[in-house]
């Protein structure tokens, strides 16, 4: 099957800066891709190089099997939903909608009633006199995606869509988007920060810093594996405990404790033990409950923050801080600060990440 | 803000113990009196149009309709509309029709150079921006009447345009003195008043509708007209506004670089007054000539347009 979009080598340079450097990214179609990383990383070049909007420095970028790389935006099945909406202000909500049609030499009458049926989709009966500066924000929003989608394009791109958007209301239209990228089986290309937004939207993310590709897989992937200190810290919240590779099953920690880690590396290759907060569970160290040793650390308990449904302690450790998170059971011990304690996890909980 | 701010003795905030409620009455009264306070603030500006606008407009319109006598002053009794009849003359007409005409052109001329030229300064980085601001307003260093004068020779016939069509081949420009010469020189004249007004519009243009229409399949040139052009149709406006007024009344240049068969209507208005001493005619041209700019004026601010 050829990919939606299949990205081979491609960097993007402005002047001095490296916006994009050297990706490989195949995107399937029909697939729900999130491009996740932080401020300036490069989603947005990316998304744009694959509109046609920039051009590549280096590299080839093909839509369906058929090379794209300097081909101008209109000569390209793709649409995009803008960051900020880029809605036409002299246009009511019909005209914007109807514009990608009119300007294929749709006629007016059928691109009228095309534009009705994609204002319908996106619940907007009714308000298709009015002008984008009339409109909420997740109006505004819902207009440009009836206006990128009535095209039918095969690939959506949607930079940060959702970004402008409160809580609520976003909560709102990620489901919404989800449902209707399911509905039409086109491939959405989405770029956000928000880890969240990307794990509980997508098929598959990819996640990106400083320009470079540091992962691609499906949310669990990501979050259960991820491949570097930087993606562990990234996606969701994490203890990374630092030490070095002592043998295929043991890890040894700076403070010279050692625990069970499965790896292939390479004696003496410097770690780091990512340990989910809610992965790792808390016991008195006097009440000899004792968990494995092999998979434990010992602290004292600093601060204890109530969450209603969960509990969050900070254990500090010899060298750093941790974070045990459970869920409120009030058949559990409770702890309190100054409490010494056992820190333990399984052992299959930890991932190992490069300590990078 | 993050400095520490020095202690504040919280007091109660002061309320005038008479304080009107805030009812509507209380509300109309106080924008009544913001009213009154901004029409003291405007004060000197309305004096000012009073005395140099409506009072002169005023005597032109009441001399435009007095005789004038055997020995080329005016009496302001016997009043008529004779001076409102030569109106449709046939030379009347002439010079009016190509005063308008050559105001028209100036003005397309104006309007097709200066848009790509505003649209490259505003697509610039702020230091090319501001380099090339600079660059088109150097001419209003000089004398407008001096750089009409540089025209003059540069246009003569044996001026350095002629020469060069000479050495090229073609033969000596005899552009001088024509009307090619004097919509030359208005355009030269008056394309500021048409690249700032389109700059200053263009340049707010957000530039992602333009990739956004890209990305809807619009050509460039549809990117153009369905996007770039009606976005920035208030400053053709008031650009077209602002070289056609001056154009159409224009009279040094057309002095200095027209001949004796490109009269325009600035150029004869003077005559009127100073030559054939006919005051109420020059006051009935110069009255037409004031309603006609006051016209598209009006026009365009009706048509929702911003301040110019
Ligand atoms: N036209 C440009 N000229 C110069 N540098 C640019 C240009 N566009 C982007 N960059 C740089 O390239 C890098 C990547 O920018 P990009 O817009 O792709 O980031 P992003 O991941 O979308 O960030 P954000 O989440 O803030 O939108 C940044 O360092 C940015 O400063
Ligand atoms: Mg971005």
């Amino acid at each position: 099957m050829t990919a939606a979009v299949e990205i081979t080598g491609v960097s993007k340079r402005f002047g001095d800066v490296v916006a994009v450097d050297d990706i490989d990214l195949r995107i399937d179609d029909g697939e729900f891709f999130a491009l996740l990383g932080p401020s300036g990383c490069g989603k947005t070049t990316t998304l744009r190089m694959i509109a046609g909007l920039d051009f590549p420095t280096t590299g080839s970028l093909k839509i369906f099997g058929h090379e794209v790389g300097t081909l101008p935006p209109n000569k390209r099945p793709v649409n995009t939903v803008f960051q900020n909406y880029a809605l036409f202000p002299h246009m009511n909500v019909l005209d914007n909608v109807a514009f990608g049609l009119r300007m294929q030499g749709t006629d007016k009458a059928t691109a009228r009633s095309a534009a009705t049926a994609a204002i319908g989709l996106v619940r907007l009966d009714g308000m298709e006199r009015r002008r984008p500066a009339q409109l909420s924000g997740g109006q505004q929003q819902r207009v440009a995606l009836a206006r990128a989608l009535v095209n039918e394009p095969k690939v959506l791109l949607l930079d940060e869509p959702l970004g402008a958007l409160d809580l609520k209301l976003r909560q709102e239209m990620q489901g919404e988007l989800k449902s209707l990228q399911r509905e039409l089986g086109v491939s959405f290309v989405f770029v956000t920060h928000d880890q969240e937004e990307a794990l509980t939207m997508s098929d598959r993310i990819a996640v990106m810093d400083e320009g470079r590709l540091l992962q691609i897989g499906t949310p669990e992937e990501i979050y259960e594996r991820p491949v570097n200190r930087f993606v562990a810290d990234f996606i969701g919240q994490t203890n990374l405990l630092e030490g070095t590779v002592e043998d295929g099953a043991t890890v040894c920690l700076v403070n010279g404790a050692r625990v069970a880690a499965r790896s292939d590396l390479t004696a003496g290759t410097r770690i780091a033990l990512s340990i989910r907060p809610e992965r790792a569970t808390i016991h008195h160290r006097d009440h000899g409950t004792g968990p494995d040793a092999g998979s434990a650390v010992d602290g004292e308990v600093v601060a204890v923050t109530y969450l209603g449904n969960a509990l969050v302690h900070r254990v500090k450790l010899d060298w750093m801080e941790i974070e045990v998170r459970e869920a409120n059971d009030p058949d559990r011990p409770r702890f309190a600060v100054g409490d010494p304690v056992t820190v333990a996890w399984d052992p299959s909980a930890a991932a190992l990440v490069a300590d990078r | 803000m993050t400095g520490t701010l020095p202690p504040v003795d919280v007091a109660p905030p002061e309320v005038e113990e008479d304080a009107a409620p805030a009812t509507p009455e209380f509300e109309a009264a106080s924008l009544r009196q913001e009213r009154r306070r901004g029409l003291l603030m405007a004060l000197p500006a309305y004096g000012y149009l009073v005395l140099f606008f409506a009072l002169p407009l005023l005597i032109v319109v009441v001399y435009s309709f007095a005789t004038r006598n055997r020995f080329g002053g005016t009496d302001l009794s016997g009043w008529n509309i004779d001076s409102y009849r030569r109106l449709g003359e046939p030379l009347v007409r002439d010079i009016l029709f190509r005063s308008v005409a050559l105001a028209v052109i100036t003005t397309v001329i104006c309007l097709v150079v200066a848009y790509p030229f505003a649209y490259y300064m505003a697509t610039r980085s702020e230091a090319v921006r501001n380099l090339m601001l600079v660059f088109v307003m150097i001419p209003f260093w000089t004398n407008f009447l001096v750089r009409n004068f540089a025209w003059r020779v540069i246009l003569g016939t044996d001026g350095p345009l002629s020469q060069v069509t000479e050495a090229v081949g073609i033969g000596e420009t005899r552009l001088l003195f024509t009307q090619t010469a004097v919509v030359l020189g208005l355009v030269y004249g008056f394309l500021p008043f048409m690249v700032l007004p389109l700059y200053a519009d263009i340049e707010r243009i957000d530039g992602r509708l333009l990739e956004a229409s890209r990305d809807l399949y619009a050509t460039g040139a549809q990117s153009f007209r369905h996007v770039l052009l009606p976005l920035s149709m208030p400053g053709v406006i008031a650009g077209s506004i602002l070289v056609f007024i001056p154009s159409l009344g224009a009279y040094v240049t057309p002095e200095i670089l027209g001949g004796a068969k490109t009269t325009l209507l600035g150029g004869y208005i003077v005559t009127q007054f100073l030559t054939a001493r006919n005051w109420p005619f020059g006051a009935s041209l110069s009255f037409v000539l004031m309603a006609v700019m006051l016209t598209a004026t009006i026009v365009y601010f009706r048509k929702g347009g911003r301040t110019l």
